[in-house]
Formats: C-alpha cells, structure tokens, sequence
C-alpha cells in the first residue's frame, strides 16, 4: 500500500516537473492552450474540493475569479508583483469567510441562487464604487508578466490545489465533509463542527479561485467589471468538475481538459453554432453523466463484472 | 483494478490530445500565395453583439465582397489576390477575444487581423497585435489615451477620438449657444453607469466648467434602467434649458419616447449612443429634427453617400452616422496600403502612419496613429444626421439651436 503511495506521488512529481518545461517546446498558441487549460483545471479541481463532498453547487466561482482579476488591476501600479497576489489571495480569503460565515446555512437550491447572486452583487458594487469614487471604470494592467510566466504561475497553483485536495481527501476534514454531504443532521449528532468544516473549505476553495484570477488577469491588459465577473466562467467550471466527477481528485481534471479542447476546437470550427453545442452539451452531461465519467466507467465496469453496484447520488441530484 | 483503470482513463485523454493537436496542426501548413488571408474575432454573441453587428461586422462584410467583386486586393505589381476570411466569434468573452486572435496569428498564420469591436476587447488584444508585428486598425475604442497607446504599441491606430474630445466639442458649442442668449447656461446632465458613460460624464464635468456652463442636476443610473420618468420630471424642474444624456441604444430610444410622453421640452436636447442609427431617425420622423449626439457626416460627401448606398443594399442595413464610415474608411486605408507595399506588415504599418488615402471620408491622413479629423457633435436635420462640431471643418452644417418643441 505504501508503494503504491509513493509510486503515486513520484509519478504526480514527475508530470508537474514535464509539465513545466513544455513551453520550451510549446508553440505560442500551445502555450494559450495550455493556460486556458490549466486555469480551468484549477479552477474545477478548487471548486470540487468544497462543494464535491458537501453537495453545495457553488455559482460563485466568477465572484471569486473577478475578485483577484480586479485586485491586480487596481494595485497593479502600487504593489509588486508577489505581493500583488498575496493581497488578492487575502481579500479573496476576506471575503470568502464573510460570506460563508453568513450564508453557508443556506442549503440546497438557495444556496445555488445566494451564490449566483453573490457574483453579481460583487460586480454591482465595485460598478458603484468605480462610478461614484473614482470615475473611471475600466481599468489597465500594464505588468510584465510573460505567458510562460503565467503558465509556470498557474502549472504551480494548480498543483498546490491537487497537494490540499489529495491531503483533504485522506484527512479527518474530509470524512467530516463527506458526512455533512450525506446528512447534515447525522454528521451535527457524530460530534462534527458542521459550519467550521463547511466554512474552513469554503474559503480555502475561494482562495484559490481567487488566485487562478489573480494570475490570469494580466492577459487582458483591460479589466471592466463585466470582463471579470462574466458568469460564463462560474458555469464551464461547474459542468467540467461535473463531468469529470466532482468527488474524485482526478474527477475534475478529466472533466476540465477535455471540456476545454472540445470548445476550443468548436469555437475554431463552429463558430456560429457554439452556444447550442455548448446548451446541449451541457443538457446531456446532468442528464446521462449525472456522476460523472469516472464514476460512469467504473460503475459499468463493475456491471460488466457481474458486480453489484450501489450507486452514490451525484452532485447534480 | 482501480489502478489499472486510471492508466486506461489517462491512455485514452492522452490520444485524445494528440489527435487533438495534429487536427490543429494541420492548419497552420504553408500555401502558395493564391489568395490573402484575413482574421477577425468579433463578437456575434453576448451582450457586445448589438454594436458590433451594425458598426463593425457589416462593413467587414461588405469591404471583403467589394473587393472580391473587383477581382481581389491589388499588390504592388498588379497582381490580383482574393481575400479569404477566417471569422471567429469571440461571444463577448475577453478571454475569448485573446484566445482567438493568438489563434489567428499562430496558428492560421493570417496575412492581416482586423480589429475586434469595443474599447476594452481592442485593449485586450492590443498587446498581441503588437508581439505578432499585425497592424491593429482600432476603430470603435473611444479613448482618452490613445496617444500613449501609439508610444506602447507602434503598429496600433485609435480611430474614434476620446471622450475630452466630445465633452469640449459640447462645451463649447454649449457655451456659444447661451453667449448668444439662444439658452440659458444651465444644463441637467444623467449617464449611464458603464464604461462609455462614465468616460463621457468625467471628461463633461470639467468641460463645462470650464465653458462657464453651470450644471444644475448629474445623476448616473444603472445599465438596464428603462423608467427615466423619475429623471425627465427632476431635469424638467430643474430650469436647464439643455440635457445631455450619455447614454446606451435601449437607453436613448426610451429617453426620446418618454420626454415626449412628459412632453420634456428641452431646448438643446443631446443623447448617447444609438442617436446616430438609422433606425432612430426612422422611428422617430421630425420629432428627431435637432436633436444631437457624438459623431455626424457631411451631408455632401458624394463618395459617403454612394457608400451608404451600397451598404445598405449589400447588407440589408443602413450603416450608423459614427463609427460604421470610419470602419469602412479604415479597411480603405489598409487596401490601398497594401496596394503600395504588399503584403509586408511592417511597410504596410509605416505606410498607414505616415500615407495619405483616399476613402469614403475624403482625403484621409493619420496624425501619431490617430484619425483626428472627426465630427465631435452631430445634429439631425432633414432627415440626416449631420456634424456640426467642428463648425470649421469643412462640410459642416449649421447647428440649429433651439430644437422645436415635440409634435404629437
């Protein structure tokens, strides 16, 4: 079992060690790929950390991603870089424990609407903010930060983001969250902190989130708020970490890459018709793939087997 | 068991890469030089569609069939190239915008890139038009910062002018007006809470001032608002003799409708984008008669209105009084470029900064990468909109000042 582990581990280390040195062979549009590849890999993997086990489908991934992008574009002239993010990852921390505080007693479908509604309170707000204080909305980032750069950046937090995820999965917190995820009550009645363990995952996730924004934001060389709180990226998140399998470590990722390239390579070839593509795609992968591949696979593997199988409720149920 | 199918799982993903990235590779093999490749990313979806759809999209359509239809974009020697047009819809994601031009650039290797529709995507995109060496012909990107973008990107060209250059053009014929005893020098002024407004509003305050124009009443109002009643009553009471509105299309169509509900009588009436569509003279008959707004054309100009002719035959649509010449004109700029240098971006670059074009908007020249010869304000008249401002140029009508009170 030990070996197995280390074996593991050895192979996860050496795949990040492979990954970062593809843009020294990466064409520049592969290197675009990748980037995009890799932020929604990180974003999925972060949003399933939290609410993979506890079953809280969280809209609010743009609020989070739009926070960091807008910290670096206001403190871009002020601050150096690393600390630049420190300050994002501090108000996205901030903001995640205020929120979560107040709201993480909300289940079920409220949960789903307060967090839609959180990334668009955050936008009306820095709008306010921006018209009435400062009198200028769009913002420029003038940083000089490389795509390889960014890549390294995002290569390095998405495998931080597996490290916690993996540690999560192994560790009392978790198995505290996979029981809040199959009943609250019961998990309240073993003892188990419910609103610490729900709240302390919730900000770690939006950190995260926080930071993928944080490091992407310097692409855009404007930010407005309705570039950075722009709902789509709280959806693809979502239906990627769903396809993929949102209680599994790997889940995401496999969810997230192949997502990411089947929509790229719609965009480049169907441009006209992506968003009915995008809608059906999303249609059938709640409908036919509620658990996600992974589950999807082993599940008829096993069937296939002549195994009985029991079947875990997905997070779309 | 499990392990065995992980490895299965991350076989498959990884076929599925490499399939992935042959199937792109293939794009970017070399061709002889049949024809000349043009990219655009714009957007044909999402909340930027509108404006990119009656200023941008039609004229790129348009200039590539004129072309076309004359047998194709004339090189230094003579010879004739079709141009063939690899279109990509960035669905008004910047993310998106980036992506699609980095496409554009490595891995369809595109002779030239048009720009892509709004101030904050040409931003967005402007730092890899200026890695790739593509000049970047900039048109709807209102912007005060234009001259500074010429320093950081050598090959970008900023077509609209910025919003100081509305505001004084306001002013001043605001202040002439009241000198005049035409008004009063009170003006009640809203804006919509969003990029263009919020431009206008910061560059109008200190504009006004300036003038000796005092402003009695300034709210800004959220994007989407469509109950201005509450703003007309309060302007109305105000005794300002003028209201400015900068506003968005939705907005502007309901501000007219609801002033002449209230029967809000302003005496100068100026409103945001959407004045200058064609539609908005359509709706709105005699009762648009006076009223202004940013941009204009000189009602004179035989080569503009043979333009608007065509356009509005080859695509069904009549082109906007601002931003849609300049677009066409800039695609003018860039064919006879090439005509002069070939297919060279860096000759063609020099070329626009420093040539002199023949377009649909006259003789055309570039000041620091800039297009400054621009109608500030337009009025409607005769069923025209026309410039006004500035009154010196050539082909400018006469502002008529006070506008008429609604007919019913």
């Amino acid at each position: 079992m030990k070996s197995v582990l280390s074996l593991q581990v050895a192979l996860f280390v050496v795949i990040v060690a492979a990954l970062a040195f593809l843009p020294v062979f990466a064409s520049p549009y592969g290197l675009t790929l990748m980037i995009g590849m890799l932020g929604y890999v990180t974003l999925a993997t972060a949003w399933a950390l939290f609410s993979g086990p506890t079953r809280y489908v969280s809209l609010a991934t743009v609020a989070f991603f739009g926070i960091g992008a807008y910290t670096v574009a206001v403190f871009s002239e002020s601050m150096a870089y690393p600390l630049l993010l420190l300050v994002s990852a501090a108000i996205g921390l901030l903001v995640a424990s205020v929120v979560g505080f107040a709201t993480l007693r909300l289940a079920g479908v409220y949960f789903v609407i307060f967090t839609f509604g959180l990334a668009e309170l955050i936008r009306q707000l820095v709008t306010w903010y921006e018209v009435n204080m400062t009198g200028t909305l769009g913002r420029y980032i003038f940083l000089p930060v490389t795509p390889e750069g960014i890549y390294w950046q995002l290569l390095g937090l998405a495998a931080i983001t597996f490290a916690i995820s993996w540690g999560v999965g192994r560790s009392r917190i978790g198995l505290a969250l996979k029981v809040i995820g199959d009943d609250e009550v019961v998990a309240a009645h073993c003892g188990i902190n419910v609103a610490r363990v729900k709240l302390a995952l919730f900000a770690v996730s939006s950190t995260i989130i926080t930071l993928v924004g944080a490091i992407q934001a310097p692409r855009w060389t404007y930010v407005e708020p309705v570039i950075a709180f722009n709902p789509t990226v709280s959806f693809l998140t979502l239906i990627m970490a769903l396809l993929g399998g949102a209680n599994r470590l790997t889940g995401p990722l496999l969810g997230a890459v192949p997502l990411f390239l089947l929509f790229e390579w719609l965009s480049a070839n169907f441009p006209n018709h992506y968003s009915i593509i995008l809608g059906l795609l999303f249609i059938a992968i709640v409908f036919i793939l509620p658990r996600g591949v992974l589950a999807f696979a082993e599940e008829n593997w096993k069937r296939w087997r002549r195994h009985e199988v029991k079947t875990v409720p997905g997070v779309a149920e | 068991m499990k392990t065995f199918q992980r490895r299965h799982v991350l076989r498959t993903t990884a076929a599925v890469l490499a399939l992935a990235v042959t199937d792109l590779g293939t794009f970017a093999l070399a061709q002889d030089k049949t024809s000349v490749r043009f990219g655009y990313a714009i957007s044909k979806t999402g909340p930027n569609a509108g404006g990119a759809g009656i200023t941008t999209l039609p004229n790129y359509q348009l200039w590539v069939k004129d072309v076309n239809d004359a047998g194709g974009l004339e090189m230094p020697d003579g010879k004739k190239l079709p141009i063939e047009v690899i279109e990509y819809d960035d669905r008004s994601s910047s993310e998106e915008v980036v992506r699609a031009v980095e496409r554009l650039a490595t891995q369809d290797q595109v002779d030239f890139i048009l720009a892509p529709w709004g101030t904050g995507f040409n931003l967005a995109v402007a730092p890899l038009f200026d890695r790739y060496g593509y000049p970047q012909l900039a048109v709807s990107a209102v912007t005060d910062k234009a001259p500074d973008f010429v320093q950081r990107w050598k090959k970008s060209y900023w077509m609209l002018g910025g919003g100081h250059d509305y505001a004084k053009a306001l002013a001043a014929i605001l202040a002439d007006a009241s000198k005049a005893g035409t008004i009063n020098n009170k003006v009640a002024m809203i804006s919509v809470a969003d990029g263009f407004g919020i431009d206008l509003v910061t560059a109008a305050r200190p504009a006004f001032e300036e003038a000796g124009i005092e402003l009695v009443y300034d709210k800004t109002y959220p994007v989407g608002t469509s109950d201005f009643s509450p703003m007309i009553n309060e302007a109305s009471a105000s005794g300002a003799d003028t209201f400015v509105a900068f506003s968005y299309p939705p907005d502007t169509f309901a501000l007219t409708q609801q002033s002449q509900v209230a029967n809000f009588n302003p005496k100068v009436l100026y409103l945001g984008v959407g004045t200058g569509f064609p539609i908005y003279g359509k709706n709105n008959g005699d009762n648009a008669t006076g009223i202004m707004s940013l941009g204009g054309i000189d009602p004179n100009n035989q080569e503009n209105a043979a333009y608007r002719k065509r356009h509005e035959e080859v695509t069904g649509v009549a082109p906007d009084y601002w931003g849609s010449v300049i677009t066409y004109a800039s695609l003018q700029m860039l064919q006879e470029a090439i005509k002069r240098k070939g297919l060279d971006r860096e000759a063609v670059s020099a070329e626009l900064s420093t040539g002199t074009f023949q377009t649909v908007l006259g003789e055309t020249k570039l000041e620091e990468n800039q297009l400054r010869k621009l109608w500030w304000t337009g009025q409607w008249q005769n069923g025209q909109f026309v410039g006004v401002a500035p009154s010196d140029r050539d082909g400018a009508s006469k502002i008529v000042l006070p506008r008429q009170a609604w007919t019913k």
